[in-house]
């Protein structure tokens, strides 16, 4: 039985796609069996930042429609062993699927998957409720600007009264020299405020504009910071003990023993 | 060079972030509490509770609510009294 995880944020643009595509990707390098879902009906996004919007036939309304078989609407990746996509539709809007049929969804998928992670759309709507409803575990994600936290908030507020327990916080691009100079909250700012245990911390990266342009994820780029923050977390999430990255790892210091080989 | 010297002395209390911080808390204090309604309504029937053993309140007009003043977030709460029992423990 697999597990169904939410990537949610509230606020758009915070990063949700791009945390879906690389939790996906890490978690089937690890070798799992993994389904990504696009819920961001009318918006889809997830099959161009992977680079799989050539291939789709049916999609996410097809399937709870009962237009085809879930199988069919799965997409292969075929880069990596194991890795599905289910995506969105285009043309219609968040009504056309309900929170029975997204449950119903999860159940079938969970059977099949060791993981199934949902990008839910932005906002608190349809789109939300429709996202988490078959969910077993929750992800925030934020940036470290005050409209993004005030949004994960009333998200985790909103998991909770959904009876969705424990979410867990990614900080999305993060800027060091920011947070060292005082002029952008830091991490333990943003916990404090929010009260829920982190998961990750994700610096702000410019390999992952360059590889997204690519339908690429920056989790297998192996010398990116962002990639790796990505691998840490994907680890965390299968049940390890991983540290996070420090502050000083983007250093002077760092980048010199980085290029002297120790990494 | 006066933008360096800042940044070593003195930097903490006016650095943006701390602005942002406390910005952030005030508003989810706003936030949360019309998240859940609920919460409002069960501290307003424990405040009769409480009240009602000390005096006659009216509870209908009774009016608990979050107000945001310069930096502070306050509760306040509005309670008509009718009447005040006498102490019953005066001979």
């Amino acid at each position: 039985m697999g597990e169904v995880i939410v990537v949610t944020s509230g606020k758009g643009g915070v990063g949700k796609t791009t945390t879906t595509a690389n939790l996906g990707t890490g978690l089937a390098q690890l070798g799992n069996k993994v389904a990504l879902v696009d819920a961001d009906i009318g918006l889809r996004n997830l099959d161009v930042v992977l680079g799989l919007e050539n291939r789709i036939v049916y999609d996410i309304t097809d399937v709870t429609g009962g237009h085809c078989r879930l199988r069919q609407a799965l997409i292969k990746d075929k880069r990596y062993e194991g890795l599905f996509l289910l995506p969105a539709a285009q043309t219609k809007d968040k009504t056309s699927v309900n929170p029975d049929q997204m449950k119903e969804l999860c159940g079938d998928l969970r059977q099949e998957f060791d993981y199934v992670i949902i990008d839910c759309p932005a906002g608190i709507e349809q789109g939300f409720k429709n996202a988490i409803a078959g969910a077993d575990r929750a992800v925030v994600v934020t940036t470290p600007e005050v409209s993004a936290v005030r949004d994960a908030d009333r998200i985790v507020g909103l998991l909770e009264a959904a009876e969705l327990r424990d979410p867990r916080l990614i900080v999305n691009r993060v800027r060091y020299k920011m947070v060292k100079a005082g002029d952008m909250m830091s991490i333990e700012d943003i916990i404090d405020i929010l009260a829920i245990d982190l998961l990750g911390v994700v610096p702000e990266d410019e390999m992952v504009v360059i590889t997204t342009n690519r339908g690429e994820a920056v989790i297998c780029d192996d010398r990116s910071r962002s990639g790796q923050a990505y691998r840490n977390i994907v680890r965390r999430i299968t049940g390890e003990q991983v540290p996070l990255l420090s502050l000083e790892e983007g250093g002077l210091m760092n980048r010199i023993r980085r290029m002297i080989g120790f990494k | 060079m006066l933008d360096f010297i800042t940044r070593i002395f003195g930097r903490e209390s006016n650095a943006s972030k701390n602005v942002a911080k406390e910005r952030l808390r005030l508003v989810l204090v706003h936030d949360r509490s019309s998240v859940s309604p609920q919460i409002l309504q069960d501290l307003k029937a424990d405040l009769i509770k409480v009240i009602s053993s000390y005096m006659e309140i009216d509870e209908e007009a009774l009016e608990v609510n979050f107000e945001n003043s310069e930096n502070q977030v306050a509760l306040i709460a509005n309670i008509p009294i009718k009447n005040v029992k006498r102490p019953a423990n005066v001979v």
